[in-house]
């Protein structure tokens, strides 16, 4: 456990339920609405930004899971990490999909989720929530539900941990480390 | 025909295995012997994925956008080079087939020669088929591509082992203290070998059972082989089985005197009805395929409720796919790519 804390576990909490309103204002309710977490840390963003809609909404909100692994265009770049798992979506045809991941960077990653979303149906829409917003996009995209925009350094590392995945929950920035961190690990931090 | 089916090449460690957790590193596939459990798990874990992008409406991803698969085979073969040509189009590859038929490209320096010719004009990924055990090895030494073994002699078949504890451990959950009987050809069979090696390595009770002409010298008491328990009588050995496994048999070894004939083969060998009814209830029926009915196994189990052959099929494209994918994380690459990330360019 390094680098500056700027989100602890609370500021967590809010910023998921802060987003579960925006979504459901800017949508005007859940009628249609499909949340598909990125593989790893969009999951349980994506389950926990449901369960507050549903609170407070009284609706459940589909939720899916989606693995851009084959669908990267970096692939040669990354090293020899191999971890993709199934997707699994429910119907996103018609429907207005909220993408969720934890760290929006280069926006490559977010490409590839397009990418793959189109392979699985046609959304009438597709929006993008992020917790954390580091800025240095490298493509033309941008995240319409954001949990804190943290100014960077590329060589910074993002640590985003939630309690899901990892037993303990906070949103922490290293100075340095990160080109390093960035070339030997999975696609942690993009 | 030797029976000695370790290649000389193999004792000449081409790459080390992965550490866990480390991802892959392996840039080829030539056999499963020395295969750690976690390199056998990430194969697991990367044919489920795969699964799931075949069972899509439109089942193709780009991830070998770019990548050039070419089949180069020196013997027969339908399945797998079908499987992995699809395997290679559905991950977006562009995939060649060459079939090298024909005595004279079989000699070593010619293999070398069409290897480096392929890799030059672009071959990302060589799968090849040979009938010399160890081709792929001297075709791994001199490529900067990967290679992929699909059966070479009396070796090993990789991909085959890999499809067959896909289908079993999709029926079984785990493996680990399985009974798993293969029965048939042991002795010429490089599907039976790379089974061994990988079912023993995650746990498996592997009996291998044959005539004794057709089990190889050593088997079941050499700990430099896979430790199986040999058996040469089939109602003994499927007692209790969870996976009966049969082999084809191919009739030229009729010919060679390791078995009287077909009929008393079949009578005492055979996978039928009443031999299975001794395995366990809903036992596993496999076969590596093509099947000869009627000799190592019978119709009415060949195509019956517990025979997985069709499954096992399906499964090829998506271990071969996996297979695939992962070989090209390490980013050998041939052709111009090659030459211009060595700085020739």
């Amino acid at each position: 456990m390094t680098g500056a804390l700027v989100m602890s576990p609370a500021d967590i909490r809010r910023a998921v339920t802060r987003i579960a309103h925006e979504i459901v204002e800017h949508n005007r309710g859940t009628e249609g609405l499909v949340l598909v977490g990125m593989r790893t840390r969009g999951v349980p963003l994506a389950e926990r930004i449901a369960r507050a809609i549903e609170e407070f909404e009284g609706e459940p909100v589909p939720t899916g899971s989606l693995d851009i692994g084959l669908y990267r265009d970096d692939l040669t770049e990354r090293g020899p990490s191999v971890n993709i798992q199934p997707s699994e979506l429910p119907d996103i045809t018609g429907k207005r999909v909220v993408l969720v991941d934890d760290v929006l960077y280069t926006g490559r990653t977010v490409r590839a989720a397009l990418d793959a979303l189109a392979d699985y149906g046609r959304p009438d829409a597709i929006e993008l929530a992020v917790l954390v917003d580091r800025g240095h996009r490298e493509l033309p995209i941008r995240a319409d539900y954001v949990g804190k925009n943290i100014p960077t350094s590329q060589s910074d590392d993002v640590q985003v941990r939630l309690h899901e995945v990892d037993e303990e929950e906070y949103v922490r920035v290293a100075a340095g480390a990160g080109d390093a961190l960035r070339r030997s690990r999975t696609g942690a931090a993009r | 025909m030797t029976t000695d089916t370790r290649p000389a090449d193999q004792t000449q460690t081409l790459e080390a295995p992965a550490a866990a957790d480390e991802g892959w590193r392996r840039r080829h596939l030539l056999d499963l012997d020395d295969f750690t459990v976690d390199e056998l798990e990430q194969v697991m874990a990367a044919t489920d994925t795969m699964k799931e992008v075949l069972s899509r409406e439109v089942p193709r991803v780009p991830a070998l956008r770019g990548t050039t698969v070419v089949t180069l085979f020196y013997e027969n073969s339908t399945r797998t080079r079908t499987s992995f040509e699809l395997a290679g189009k559905v991950l977006g590859a562009d995939v060649i087939n060459i079939a090298a038929s024909g005595s004279s490209v079989a000699k070593g320096e010619s293999l070398v020669d069409t290897v480096k010719t392929l890799q030059a004009v672009g071959a990302d990924v060589l799968v090849m088929r040979h009938s010399r055990s160890g081709a792929p090895y001297l075709a791994a030494r001199h490529a900067n591509c990967s290679v992929i073994n699909a059966g070479d002699g009396l070796h090993a078949h990789p991909t085959q082992a890999l499809l067959d504890l896909y289908t079993m451990r999709s029926a079984l959950g785990d493996v680990r203290g399985r009974k798993v009987v293969i029965v048939g050809d042991i002795l010429h069979s490089r599907v039976a070998r790379s089974n061994m090696w990988a079912l023993t390595a995650l746990g498996a009770e592997v009996v291998v059972c044959a005539p004794p002409t057709l089990l190889p010298a050593g088997l079941g008491t050499n700990t430099d082989l896979p430790p199986v328990r040999v058996e040469t009588d089939l109602d003994r050995a499927v007692e209790g089985a969870d996976v009966v496994m049969a082999l084809r048999m191919q009739l030229e070894r009729m010919h060679g005197g390791f078995v009287p004939g077909a009929r008393e083969y079949s009578r005492r060998y055979q996978v039928n009805a009443e031999r299975l009814a001794r395995a366990k209830p809903g036992a596993l029926v496999m076969h590596p395929g093509p099947m000869n009915e009627g000799v190592e196994i019978s119709h009415e189990v060949a195509h019956g409720l517990q025979s997985r052959v069709e499954e096992q099929v399906t499964n090829g494209v998506a271990v071969r796919m996996a297979v695939l994918w992962l070989v090209t994380r390490t980013g050998a690459r041939g052709g111009i790519r090659a030459a211009s990330s060595r700085g020739a360019l």
